[in-house]
């Protein structure tokens, strides 16, 4: 019986996962597109410019994301040989351009030119939600840096 | 920009501006729990996986939360800029994370 409840898990998991993960890379993808007007570097002065910076100021983003039962039974398999885990490597890879997008999205409503010193920051905050002993892990994809604008 | 806002920055200098005063280190943080509501659409959320937007929104209110007593303790040292800010994340307890923000007050001209 609780085999049969891990495979219907697995299941959904692998096909709702699936999609999910491919509508958002779809989206992630789409919406870098549009910031590439966007520079975003993680020097800390920016690159020489003849123009007057206007103002300078905080601009940050996250994201949570979490594994799906495919990816954690794909993944516990893993576990005995060793190698590469690409179930959680697109998770992780997803959390952190999600955050970016965001951070990025919060400077260009301000007006931005440009994000200068960026720094990405991964909290793990997964591992026992209420009512189970063992959640599955999620993770916190945590983005920041200066937007900079220049005067025109 | 407000003439009394406060200017935040992950730089050490702040550009197009001169720094003329410094008073320290301030900092901020905030320890936050789940929430049994939102906890429960996580763990329905987790059998599909994908963005769990509770707990994104929960970590952004408080990271807003750790930031604002920072600005509150920079200006009552009388700066008008807080410059070279860390943001960094510790799971104390389980199911509780502590969001701790630093940086430097100083004043700008």
């Amino acid at each position: 019986m609780e085999l049969l409840i891990l495979a219907i898990m697995v299941t959904i998991g692998y096909f709702a996962g699936s999609h999910a993960e491919k509508t958002h890379y779809a989206s992630i993808i789409e919406r870098e597109k549009a910031f590439t007007k966007l520079p975003t570097t993680n020097l800390k002065h920016p690159p020489q410019d003849p123009r007057e910076v206007e103002w300078a100021q905080l601009v940050n983003g996250n994201a949570v994301m979490a594994v799906d039962y495919f990816k954690l039974f794909v993944a516990s398999l893993r576990n005995m040989f060793g190698g590469r885990m690409s179930a959680y490597e697109s998770v992780i890879d997803r959390a952190r351009r999600e955050a970016t997008l965001r951070m990025q999205e919060m400077a260009r409503k301000q007006g931005a030119d440009m994000i200068i010193n960026l720094r990405i920051e991964t909290a793990s905050i997964g591992g026992g939600t209420a009512g189970q002993k063992n959640g599955l892990p999620s993770i916190e994809a945590m983005v920041y840096g200066t937007a900079v604008r220049y005067r025109r | 920009m407000g003439k009394d806002s406060m200017i935040l920055t992950n730089t050490e200098t702040i550009l197009g501006k001169n720094i003329v005063e410094m008073y320290g280190v301030v900092n901020g943080s905030t320890v936050r729990a789940k929430h049994v509501g939102r906890d429960l659409m996580a763990s329905l959320k987790n059998i599909v996986g994908g963005e769990l937007k509770g707990y994104t929104e929960l970590l952004q209110e408080a990271r807003d939360e750790a930031t604002q007593r920072m600005i509150a303790e920079a200006r009552k040292l009388g700066a008008n800029a807080i410059v070279n800010i860390r943001y960094s994340t510790s799971s104390v307890a389980q199911g509780a994370a502590e969001i701790y923000v630093y940086g430097t007050a100083v004043k700008v001209g």
